[in-house]
């Protein structure tokens, strides 16, 4: 993979590595299926997983979340004609406020990058099987971690310091929700009630400390950790109005793709979400796996925390709690916990909170619109499952031509 | 406030503020605990909370009787019930995600909806001073009940009831214990669940509209901090029984309370600490509930949320 490490990713340098990958030919160096180790005569076959041509995977994978999306916007413009707004003009102002102008889309970007880091703090577990929450608590307590970090590193240099920061904001974040991926590992606690606890005392120990031990003292009405100072800001990515962060995003998002698509990790990984008893039969590392993977996790949404407090606040304050990480579990959702599928998704949900602004102007009508939208296309994309695999069956042999001489696909789990 | 500002005084605004918090939690978790009996969950009910809380407040401001709102809020609960128990019911839908959505559209809804209503002051519902017999103004105070609670009592005996010695309370339980079994015997599953649910929902909602009508008993976008879902995990903690739901909602609510406790009396440092208290009650109380191996003791066969 020609992805650049390090802090100066350059922008093309994380993207372009995107479309490749995508287009690349299926089996081209991925990992063998295990052959069955016994062929007991009673089978013709061996059971291998026969792939389909890449694009009618794609399209079978992306039928039933289009569908979902559409038929949500349909839903959303009833619910917006029904409060009285015509909603034609509503949707041609929010891609207005979205995608429709430089200004705009550059806001998307901004909102799309924090999005895609949580989104992945949700999309890793759900490969195994986990429903993790915690990308809102990750974030906050990453965020102050980083402030705390530059507090204490900033006579480093202003590299130093924003490795510092970086660093240990997705350390610190990683830890919080590993946290909950051993408790269910290790003691069978649910993770998705423990990781929402979680985010609700991530909060007030955000508060606690913003207020009393770190609180700087000139910060009088709205109670922050000291300011970083200005030299030690993540600065903007070049030709844009948007900051590394969603450099680091993209990164984030194609590295989360290779480990579980093209490591023995993330094989391992898969085969959990697949069939857990089947993954411990074969004496996969299962609770391992789950503290590893939370771990991850957590530390993407704790670099997007650290990175809202290096690149855009300056400060730990309650500014810090954003929703991104709800929002981020949504996205992870509609991509399937595919990270790959996390960049456009988080693009779109990016753009949809960016014209939220736009509607309150324009249209009178309050913040929340955002979250109605997002509950519906929340609520479709999860009833769109029901469909999955059925539905977009005559899409897929559309996009197959030679479909009829291949043998229908075995594949293992209860996926 | 010389003497009463003491230990006395944090006692007694603890168990005050134990009853005025734990109404909400009460009602959230008898619902939940009907709902998860019947084998599926619903974390969406902090969502109908909030719905709930905004619905109630709306009818009572319109009509001028809280009673109104309150059922107006409980039908609330109801339709958002049913919506989930629909989706749920759809093959390969998981009811764990259902309910994170169900969650974000009912908050999302009620802010929506409920914009107008931040401001404007809804009639409140009664309360009932059992502290008359005292000449303490803490004490009477802290016993200064509201009907929803006293109602909240009732209903934690009226759910037990009905899941142990009625025929709908039998069915119900199969349900939750086997869904072949229960389909053997010639049950419908999901409409039994979806009677569950809702009726799950119905209390939620009520559970909501004591949040805007009576305490802190205004409608904003602040009201809830995380009941609905604190009382899912309430209900694992109480071992799926209602009258332990009752003793585990005053435990939290006198964990609620504590923060605000003692800051009146002037202690207030660690104040958002505090605030996590609730939380971290929870989160101890399952890790020290839960075990890798078994099923608790009580818990619905066919439940997924709690391994």
């Amino acid at each position: 993979m020609p992805v650049t490490l390090g802090a100066s990713v350059d922008p093309k340098a994380a993207g372009a590595p995107a479309l490749p990958v995508v287009a690349r030919p299926p089996g081209g160096g991925a990992m063998p299926p295990p052959a069955p180790p016994v062929d007991r005569g009673a089978r013709t076959a061996p059971i291998v997983e026969v792939r389909e041509p890449l694009a009618a995977r794609l399209v079978g994978a992306m039928a039933a979340p289009t569908m979902a999306i559409c038929s949500a916007l349909l839903l959303f413009g009833v619910f917006v004609a029904i409060t009285g707004r015509n909603p034609v003009a509503v949707y041609y102002q929010m891609y207005r406020g979205s995608f429709g102008t430089w200004f705009s889309f550059q806001n998307t970007l901004l909102r799309a990058a924090p999005l895609m880091l949580t989104a992945l703090a949700t999309a890793l577990p759900l490969r195994l099987g986990l429903v993790v929450l915690g990308g809102e608590g990750s974030m906050v307590i990453g965020g102050l971690a980083a402030a705390a970090a530059a507090m204490a590193a900033h006579n480093h240099g202003p590299n130093g310091l924003k490795l510092a920061m970086l660093l240990s904001g997705a350390l610190v974040g990683g830890l919080w929700m590993a946290a909950a991926g051993a408790l269910r590992a290790y003691r069978g606690v649910n993770e998705t009630i423990a990781t929402l606890l979680l985010n609700y005392i991530a909060i007030a120990l955000l508060n606690h400390i913003v207020e009393g031990p770190l609180r700087d003292p000139a910060s009088l009405n709205k109670p922050s950790t000291p300011p970083i100072g200005d030299v030690n800001m993540l600065g903007n990515v070049p030709g844009l109005d948007v900051h590394w962060g969603l450099a680091w995003g993209l990164f984030a998002c194609v590295a989360a793709w290779v480990l579980m698509n093209r490591t023995t990790f993330g094989f391992a990984a898969r085969m959990v979400g697949g069939n857990v008893r089947a993954a411990l039969l074969n004496g996969l590392p299962v609770g391992r796996l789950f503290v590893i993977t939370t771990l991850i996790g957590g530390a993407c949404a704790g670099l997007a925390g650290s990175i809202e407090v290096a690149a855009i606040h300056g400060t730990a304050n309650a500014s810090l709690v954003t929703g991104y990480g709800y929002t981020g579990v949504l996205v992870a959702f509609i991509a399937r916990g595919n990270p790959l599928a996390v960049i456009p998704v988080a693009l779109l949900l990016g753009g949809i909170g960016a014209s939220g602004g736009l509607l309150q102007r324009v249209f009178d009508l309050p913040d929340a619109t955002v979250n109605v939208l997002q509950g519906i296309l929340f609520i479709c994309i999860l009833f769109s499952e029901t469909f999955n695999g059925r539905a977009p069956a005559f899409l897929r042999r559309a996009a197959r031509p030679e479909a009829k001489t291949a043998a229908p696909a075995v594949s293992g789990g209860g996926g | 406030m010389a003497d009463g500002s003491g230990v006395s005084g944090v006692a007694l605004a603890v168990l005050g503020g134990a009853i005025r918090i734990s109404t909400p939690f009460l009602f959230v978790s008898l619902g939940e605990c009907l709902t998860e009996k019947s084998g599926r969950v619903n974390l969406g009910l902090e969502g109908t909370l909030v719905m709930g809380a905004m619905g109630g407040y709306g009818v009572s401001y319109l009509s001028g009787s809280p009673w109104l709102g309150v059922l107006a809020a409980g039908f609330l609960g109801l339709v958002l019930g049913a919506i989930h128990a629909w989706l749920c019911g759809r093959p390969r839908v998981n009811d764990v995600a259902v309910g994170i959505a169900m969650m974000l559209f009912g908050v999302g809804l009620a802010f929506f909806l409920g914009k107008p209503l931040i401001g404007p002051t809804a009639p409140h519902l009664p309360s009932i001073s059992f502290g008359f017999w005292s000449s303490s103004p803490q004490v009477r105070s802290a016993l200064q009940l509201n009907v929803l609670f006293v109602v909240g009592l009732a209903m934690s005996g009226v759910v037990l009831f009905v899941l142990r010695r009625t025929r709908w309370g039998l069915i119900l339980r199969t349900v939750g214990e086997s869904a072949d079994a229960a389909r053997a015997m010639g049950y419908d599953v999901n409409r039994v669940r979806l009677r569950a649910t809702m009726a799950g929902g119905f209390l939620a909602g009520v559970g909501g509209s004591f949040l805007s009508l009576f305490y802190p008993g205004s409608w904003n976008e602040g009201l809830s901090s995380g009941q609905g879902l604190m009382a899912v995990a309430l209900v694992i903690f109480a071992r799926w029984d209602p009258i332990r739901c009752l003793y585990a909602s005053l435990l939290f609510g006198g964990a609620s309370a504590l923060g605000p406790a003692l800051q009146s009396v002037g202690v207030t440092s660690g104040y958002y600490l505090f605030n996590a208290a609730p939380y971290a009650l929870t989160l101890a109380i399952i890790i020290a509930t839960s075990s890798r191996d078994r099923a608790l003791v009580g818990q619905p066969a066919e439940l997924r949320l709690a391994r």
